[in-house]
């Protein structure tokens, strides 16, 4: 990819870059240019590979084979520090300070003022205020860090970035746990960084942000660059396709294993919430379950989609919103609330937050179960081998037995596992987080025709997908959530992916944009 | 903010005002409490932990453990022991030496082969105390009194115990290193949060290597301390030192997860140690209860346990926005 020439000098150009992992390919032919004093919107799904391309920029990882170009020099970096002394600093994602040191010390380390060889602890306050102060902050630096807000320890870490003599700052979602004020300083604080000639990588999901902030911006997909241009050039729509890799114009027949939808299963309301809020990640989300339904939440990474699921099971607290379930109020405290209303959940994180990788196949399916397998603490080993053995042949888990090793299942049949898991809860109300992710086709396609059976049986499902075919062929309504509110619901059968990914991109769908 | 003004000089300072309490404590209750041979003698003896708490100190602060100070101490007792006839220098050449060597290994196993500090410093602790048996042949091994080497553990500079002496300079070198060196800073942001310091630039391993080698040299100085204090080299002394250090480190308001945490006032978790033992001591002495060694054992640990407990909430309500 050449980079057209612009008004202004390019100041990095990274070209064909390569990077596996274990032999698996993270970065195939990734490329990405930015101009000095420009700020540059790098976006894409999750797994696309922007961090890794960040990381690699940063000289955290080292790339396989490509070149990368940095004031028309070629520029190679083994570590964030000598890419921090060679003029690009990072901020991360989750803020990557150090809460328990003073404010000044996380400005300052690294780069630390001296007197006659000893740290000149006077200058160097002094330095961190002056930094602080050209964001209007007036703090006492010589605190912990961890004593202040989020939005604070970020402008500790841009003033720290920006101490650096940076000629490059790259912003790893910077505004993903900042509220709306605060944004709007961290954007005054972008355009101060722009006029003074510093070139800015904002990675973000939130679309309205790069339109206000970016003046270009590069679509990763699968570890390809797959589009570069101005941000005027490219609208919303196109934005959020170019993302998913969708051709807007192009929607072609089934590519999931869902098969016909049944709508004579579906039964009366289970399941609704209202007004739902917590934070920043939830801020108005209200939707409903009928038995026998799936509801799928479609969305971009950080819509809210996960953290809503989060608040259903208790795992999370909303600080606002009402939900019932079976027609009484419902305020899960914690998991076993939900779970003992009938819910189960599976999350998004199988290796974090699901399986026990060392433990049986039969241990892990009754983990749950335990209390209710168990007589006097003592667990009864025949009803577990009935409960493991009726579950391994109902949802055909491909192992040598109930008792191998789940570390040694594949990724499909792990999945099968957690969901036969809260299955033998026999739950009324499934909530199922990227059911698919990371299972080869085979058994995703097995995956998808279970959730079908299960709530062909009456069990209703919440399915959140990053995969908009997976939503569209498999949920009988889909809710749309868009920076943290759920902007749209639709019907099913007259959801087509345009429309769900022009509700994505502007919050609401083609049909009621035209009456607006 | 009064409040959490109020818990910060607790959290900072409390382990000076205990300490102030339990010296009045055995001012009031014991005749010869402050008397000067029983104040020099306590400096005399502590010096030795004083200097093995000090590496410790900056070991626990990047968020790591070294268990192996104790027998390490043990080898540079036996090393300088051996060397002690060729004069002070060589004794104390051979010590350190023997320390730094230890610590050099931990240091490797550690930022090298990424081994658990735990994991590392244990297994030096055994190779430490193998090594300081078969070095001494089994048997404790008398220093030379005619070079003068005794000097270091039993001299005096006036009336204060060289021993000591070593053990403030150490501190002095030791709090300028942490609060007006860059290494020093990052030592604790280390221990604050390694892959952010890395991230932020930080030379983590170069820093952490340092930290395991200083303590296993502070260890092997504390080697020679006891082998010319008490006249012989000591292969099986230093059981429990590890504790001891640990433990003075923790009462000195130093995080035991790394961190935060400070010279000075871990200087005063030792002074606090040797104090209660001295007190437990003066009260054996008494006659009016008698407290056998086992019995002191467990009011260290209970003692102990109490700091970190207090410790442990003092921190959670500092940090409470986290």
């Amino acid at each position: 990819m050449t980079p057209p020439d612009g008004p202004s000098p390019m100041l990095l150009d990274m070209r064909d870059i390569q990077k596996r992992f274990a032999g698996i390919p993270a970065l195939v032919d990734a490329s990405l240019s930015v101009r000095s004093g420009e700020v540059h919107a790098l976006i894409g799904q999750n797994g696309a590979g922007k961090s890794t391309l960040i990381k690699v920029l940063t000289g955290y990882h080292r790339k396989d084979a490509g070149q990368v170009l940095f004031e028309g020099k070629p520029f190679e970096v083994h570590s964030p520090h000598q890419a921090q002394v060679n003029g690009i600093s990072t901020i991360y994602q989750e803020i990557n300070l150090v809460p328990l040191r003073s404010v000044t010390e996380n400005i300052c380390l690294g780069r630390e003022r001296r007197r006659h060889g000893l740290l000149d602890w006077n200058a160097m306050h002094t330095e961190a205020e002056r930094l602080l102060s050209r964001f209007s902050i007036r703090i006492d630096v010589r605190r912990p860090l961890g004593e202040f807000n989020t939005a604070t320890q970020q402008m500790v870490a841009i003033a720290r970035a920006i101490g650096f003599s940076a000629r490059l700052v790259v912003m790893d979602e910077p505004t993903s746990s900042l509220d709306e004020r605060e944004v709007g300083v961290l954007f005054s604080v972008i355009r101060q960084l722009k006029a003074e000639g510093i070139s800015v990588i904002f990675v973000s999901h939130k679309l309205d942000e790069l339109y206000e902030v970016c003046d270009r911006v590069t679509i990763m997909r699968d570890g390809r660059t797959v589009r570069s241009a101005g941000m005027k050039e490219i609208n919303k729509l196109e934005l959020v396709a170019a993302m998913l890799g969708r051709d807007v114009a192009a929607v072609e027949g089934h590519a999931t294993a869902f098969g016909e939808r049944d709508r004579s299963r579906i039964g009366d309301a289970m399941f609704s919430a209202r007004g739902l809020r917590a934070g920043q990640a939830v801020r108005n989300v209200s939707f409903d379950l009928r038995r026998g339904e799936i509801a799928g939440f479609a969305g971009l990474l950080g819509a809210g989609r996960t953290e809503t699921a989060r608040l259903v099971f208790g795992a999370d607290r909303a600080s606002a919103g009402e939900m019932t379930m079976e027609g009484a109020a419902y305020h899960p405290d914690r998991p076993a609330d939900a779970i003992a209303a009938g819910m189960g959940f599976c999350t998004e994180d199988r290796k974090g937050e699901g399986i026990v990788p060392e433990m049986t196949v039969a241990e892990n399916l009754t983990l749950a179960l335990l209390p209710k397998i168990s007589r006097n603490g003592v667990l009864d080993e025949s009803r577990q081998r009935e409960i493991v053995e009726r579950f391994i042949r109902e949802l055909g888990i491909k192992c040598s037995g109930p008792n191998q090793k789940v570390r040694e299942l594949s990724g499909g049949n792990q999945q099968k596992v957690l969901l036969a898991r809260w299955l033998a809860m026999n739950p009324k109300l499934l909530i199922l987080d990227e059911p698919t992710r990371g299972i080869d086709v085979g058994a995703k396609g097995e995956i998808q025709r279970l959730i079908r059976g299960l709530a062909d049986q009456g069990l209703g499902v919440l399915m959140i997908s990053s995969e908009l075919e997976e939503v569209i062929e498999g949920a009988d309504r889909i809710f749309v959530l868009r920076d943290g509110v759920s902007v749209t619901e639709l019907e099913a059968e007259a959801a087509n992916e345009e429309e769900v990914l022009t509700a994505m991109a502007h919050g609401t769908s083609a049909s009621s944009e035209a009456a607006t | 903010m009064n409040r959490a003004r109020l818990v910060r000089i607790i959290g900072t300072y409390g382990v000076l005002i205990a300490l102030a309490a339990l010296v009045l404590f055995g001012f009031l209750r014991y005749d010869r409490f402050l008397s000067f041979y029983n104040v020099m003698t306590l400096l005399r003896y502590n010096s030795m932990f004083a200097l093995v708490a000090l590496g410790m100190c900056f070991v626990i602060m990047t968020g790591g453990i070294d268990l192996s100070v104790g027998s390490v101490a043990a080898l540079g007792s036996v090393a300088s022991a051996l060397a002690s006839p060729y004069g002070i220098v060589p004794g104390l050449t051979a010590g350190i030496g023997a320390g730094l060597v230890a610590g050099l290994i931990n240091a490797i196993l550690v930022t090298r082969a990424n081994l658990m500090p735990f994991i590392a410093t244990l297994a030096t602790m055994q190779a430490a105390s193998g090594s300081a048996l078969l070095l001494a042949g089994n048997q404790t091994v008398s220093v030379s009194y005619e070079s003068g080497f005794t000097a270091i553990g039993q001299g005096n500079l006036w009336t204060f115990p060289i021993p000591a002496a070593i053990a403030v300079v150490a501190y002095l070198i030791g709090s300028l290193v942490l609060n007006y060196t860059g290494t020093g800073r990052a030592v604790l942001a280390i221990g604050g949060g390694e892959d952010a310091s890395r991230l932020m630039g930080l030379r983590t391993d170069r820093v952490k290597f340092l930290v395991y080698v200083a303590s296993g040299g502070l260890a092997g100085l504390a080697g020679v301390i006891l082998a010319s204090q008490f006249g012989a080299g000591q292969p099986i002394e230093g059981v429990g030192w590890e504790l001891f250090a640990i433990a003075a480190v923790v009462v000195g308001g130093t995080l035991l997860t790394g961190g935060s945490g400070s010279v000075v006032t871990t200087l005063a978790g030792v002074l606090l140690l040797g104090i209660l033992f001295n007190v437990l001591n003066f009260e054996n002495g008494m006659g009016w209860l008698s407290l056998s060694a086992y019995w002191q054992s467990v009011i260290r640990g209970l003692f102990l346990l109490a700091v970190v407990l207090l410790q442990a909430r003092l921190t959670r309500r500092r940090l409470g926005a986290l």
